[in-house]
């Protein structure tokens, strides 16, 4: 009885992609968007400190009088441009390394996939928080640590794909008739492994703004002043249980991305790959030390 | 059997092995020079050489790789640059608590999951199921330093029903010293029959413990739901209804049991996840766990100590694999097969 399978998805997906339309829209429109650009910077305002919400101050103001909207909505510009950016460059290089692994096979694959195996010994957040800590902090920085540490999923995912793809016919035709490999790869075997990958990277967008808001909140991450939701729920620590707007706001800002990029994974899925009718979300996909495909 | 557990262990090792290797590259390799990091910014070239020498880093790349290793097996971790203590007597201090608060977190997940997940499959598509999904996707998707911070505003700080921060009343540590067995605090203080000191463990674990089930419990739920509505499908199920079981029956005893399986092998990729996410929680709750000396060694570059939970949690993981997959095999013979 899958009766997972539903019109609405259709829907779902297109909602999905309506708001993160906007959202990309809002993060390079913010300047016009908010009322006090200037406290994105280093801009702050002594005479309105710690004012709740109000019909001026929507999301009211933090400790230093700085608007509390303006800079969730500059918010968009550090998380989520780190993740989508991160996340980008982990696509490439883990293709990369996964389509060599999963199309040559043999000692080629064996080497490649032990050392994505090592990698993916090390909790995301862990390897990450190690890296940001000897990597130049700032979003920089950041972006590389987490690069470093996402890429070897993408690279687990594109091999199990190109593995099974690299045996059919039409590849094995592709080689009788002298195609180079550089060719069969991207052009016959690839094509195969874009659907996992398109759902996989839209989960994972979240997973990113997850691991790196809670990195910028250990202090690892974006440094003051830089408007990042992490950061931001970081400096309210101190007055969060007097007042709760200016810790609050940046927190549901990175909850609705992520949950927005997790619900898209899901509807993508629904959408791309009739053949799973279990949707698993933001799952971990495989375990440390499995030979197996997972 | 036999041959699956030992190329398990096999590979785990090696896994191990290129895990210390990379923590290796992570301390040695990626800041640069640590030499100039060891004897401070004010050392001329001639004591940067010395410190050098001293560390080993004028040897060849596989030799300092060798006798790093070699530490590591020797139980020699280095010397924190924070505490001025060995790394491992650090981490085995504090590894204790945060199991307790790692594995309080996956209690509650299966406790909570396992039934909403059931509850999600029995009424699909309708409010319930909704609801459950909803609250799966939220709990996929909070960020778990920021809903540490929420709920110690409301529980703790506004209503007084929980205590705000640390893991015991010291007050109560005092009139009732706690024998140490396990290390974990209650379950040490459960096993000597110390009640008081149990309860005083036990309402400063609550907050800390829910915040870390939220991932779990999210998770758990999706999972159950989603395998429990492919095995419906299944003729054995379908059998059971036939044969007039009633549907709660049908539900949890039959569509369930088929599930056990991915949810056992669940729980260790979950333990590694929420052991990383119970770091940013001990750090709001002032919990004394691996996540506080992490971030504090994190703020002042302290790499030793970097490296050394890096490498404790990475071995854990693996190790908590491990054993599900021997588990596994055990409990099921198809596995040995493979």
């Amino acid at each position: 009885m899958t009766t997972d399978r539903r019109p609405v998805t259709h829907t779902a997906l297109a909602v999905c992609a309506g708001v993160f339309v906007l959202l990309a829209a809002a993060a390079l429109a913010a300047p016009l968007l908010v009322p006090h650009p200037e406290h994105a910077g280093t801009a702050t305002d002594s005479s309105a400190r710690l004012l709740a919400p109000s019909a001026t101050y929507w999301m009211g103001t933090d400790n230093l009088g700085r608007d509390v909207f303006s800079r969730v909505v500059y918010g968009l510009r550090t998380g989520p441009a780190i993740a989508v950016l991160v996340v980008s460059s982990a696509v490439v290089v883990g293709t990369a390394v996964g389509l060599v692994a999963g199309y040559f096979g043999g000692w080629v694959d064996e080497i490649l996939m032990r050392l994505t195996d090592v990698f993916l010994a090390v909790p995301a957040l862990l390897l990450a928080l190690a890296l940001a800590a000897v990597l130049p902090r700032g979003v920089v920085g950041l972006t590389i640590a987490l690069a470093l540490t996402w890429w070897p999923w993408y690279a687990r995912l594109v091999r199990g794909e190109a593995a099974s793809v690299a045996g059919r016919r039409h590849v094995e035709a592709c080689r009788a008739l002298g195609l180079g490999h550089c060719r069969i790869m991207l052009r016959h075997v690839l094509p195969g492994t874009t659907t996992p990958l398109l759902v996989q990277a839209s989960t994972d967008i979240g997973g990113v703004i997850l691991v790196a808001s809670g990195l910028s909140f250990l202090g690892l991450g974006a440094q003051a002043p830089t408007a990042d939701w992490g950061l931001m729920v970081q400096e309210s620590q101190n007055h969060f249980a007097t007042h709760w707007w200016v810790g609050t706001f940046p927190g549901l800002a990175i909850m609705g991305v992520a949950a927005l990029s997790y619900l898209t994974g899901d509807a993508l899925r629904d959408r791309l790959d009739p053949r799973s009718t279990s949707p698993r979300g933001r799952m971990p996909r495989r375990r440390p030390g499995t030979t197996e495909a997972g | 059997m036999l041959s699956y557990a030992a190329r398990r262990i096999g590979l785990s090792a090696l896994v191990a092995f290129g895990v210390v290797v990379l923590t290796f590259v992570i301390a040695r390799v990626v800041p640069g020079d640590p030499a100039a990091g060891w004897a401070g910014p004010r050392a001329g070239p001639a004591e940067r050489d010395r410190v050098r020498a001293e560390l080993g880093l004028d040897l060849p790349l596989p030799q300092q790789i060798g006798g790093y290793l070699g530490g590591v097996l020797r139980g020699d971790w280095g010397i924190s640059v924070r505490t001025h203590r060995p790394v491992l007597d650090d981490l085995l201090a504090l590894l204790p608590n945060t199991l307790q608060l790692v594995l309080a977190g996956l209690l509650i997940g299966l406790l909570v999951g396992v039934p909403a997940g059931l509850v999600a499959a029995r009424w699909a598509h309708r409010s319930p199921d909704l609801l459950v999904r909803t609250g799966a996707v939220l709990g996929g998707s909070v960020p778990v330093f920021w809903l540490a911070l929420l709920m110690q505003m409301f529980f703790a700080t506004r209503m007084g029903l929980l205590p705000v921060a640390g893991s015991y009343d010291p007050a109560v540590l005092a009139a009732n010293p706690l024998v140490r067995i396990t290390g974990m605090p209650l379950l040490d203080a459960l096993l000597t029959g110390n009640l008081p000191m149990a309860a005083s463990v036990f309402d400063h674990l609550v907050l800390p413990a829910l915040v870390v089930a939220a991932y779990p419990v999210a998770v758990i739920t999706r999972l159950v739901r989603a395998g429990v509505l492919d095995t419906l499908g299944e003729t054995h199920v379908q059998m059971t209804r036939a044969l007039g079981f009633p549907e709660r029956t049908v539900l949890a005893r039959f569509a369930l049991r088929p599930n056990w399986n991915p949810v056992l092998q669940t729980c260790a990729l979950i333990f590694g996840y929420s052991l990383v996410n119970s770091f940013l929680v001990e750090a709001i709750f002032a919990y004394p766990g691996l996540g506080g000396y992490a971030a504090a060694s994190a703020d002042v570059v302290d790499l030793p100590a970097i490296v050394g939970v890096t490498l404790l949690v990475a071995l854990l993981y693996i190790a908590a694999n491990l054993l599900v997959d021997l588990l596994q095999a055990a409990l099921d013979p198809r596995m040995g097969l493979r």
